[in-house]
């Protein structure tokens, strides 16, 4: 799990297994910056180790229990692209039909 | 433990410069016109992919020494407006029959000009696959983190 590689990423994912918390919460038990908590909270939300949500105007990071919800983050970017090359394929074709 | 909590779908919509019959029999029958050619489940690379045009009908790939892979099944044929398929490759990327554990992706074809279709695209019912993929997780520790793993390089690689 290279998504869990790196120490600090570590400590923030057995942080979130205690509960849900803020990120200015996290950073505080931590000896790295907000940002820093920010961009590695970035690095797991993309692989669908963790999730969050919006709660009285800030967001509230979790753990995704089962990781499904990478499967889900997979699935949004495997279609993005898959549909723009049906687009190019099928405006491609249609090109050919019609000359 | 709890049924697993309900995923948002992801959606997507894409126009395209053609009529909807043009973009449907594309999406459809000529799927292998624009797969990517590295999305398959067999030991073979890849030769062909095809979609059974009719409901019931197979979504399979076939390798280069003609060994088939089942995705799924087409659930709605209804050209040249809608199309629904059933998702049926687990987190452990295999076949899996039972239809309780699939997912499903919809496309609609809504014509805007003759030459001219918008199409919606959404898949849906991903919790489906964590019931089964949690499963296969407690079982043989593979499924989901070889999933995580391929996505996080993935990720890395775009």
């Amino acid at each position: 799990m290279q998504a869990l590689g790196d120490p600090t990423r570590m400590a923030i994912f057995e942080r979130l297994e205690r509960g849900p918390l803020p990120v200015g919460e996290i950073a505080r038990t931590l000896p790295v910056t907000r940002s820093a908590v920010s961009q590695h909270l970035r690095v797991l939300k993309d692989v669908g180790l963790v999730t969050s949500q919006r709660a009285a105007n800030r967001q509230i990071y979790r753990i995704d229990a089962d990781g499904v919800a990478g499967l889900r983050d997979y699935f949004d970017r495997f279609w993005h692209e898959s549909l723009q090359s049906f687009k190019q394929a099928a405006e491609k074709s249609f090109k050919e039909k019609i000359r | 433990m709890n049924a697993v909590a309900t995923l948002p779908s992801v959606r997507h919509t894409v126009h395209v410069e053609a009529p909807r019959e043009h973009a449907f029999g594309v999406f459809t029958r000529g799927i292998d016109s624009w797969w990517f050619r590295d999305h398959f489940l067999g030991t073979e690379p890849l030769q062909e992919v095809v979609m059974e045009p009719r409901e019931g009908g197979r979504v399979f790939e076939r390798g280069i020494h003609g060994a088939e892979c089942d995705w799924g099944r087409v659930l709605v044929w209804e050209p040249p407006s809608r199309l629904v398929v059933a998702w049926q490759i687990g987190g452990d990327w295999k076949f899996d029959p039972d239809p309780a554990h699939a997912s499903e992706y919809e496309a609609r074809f809504i014509e805007e000009a003759p030459a001219r279709t918008r199409v919606e695209f959404e898949h849906r019912l991903f919790e489906r696959h964590g019931e089964a993929g949690r499963r296969i997780h407690d079982g043989v520790e593979s499924g989901w983190p070889k999933l995580l793993a391929a996505y996080a390089n993935l990720a890395k690689a775009g």
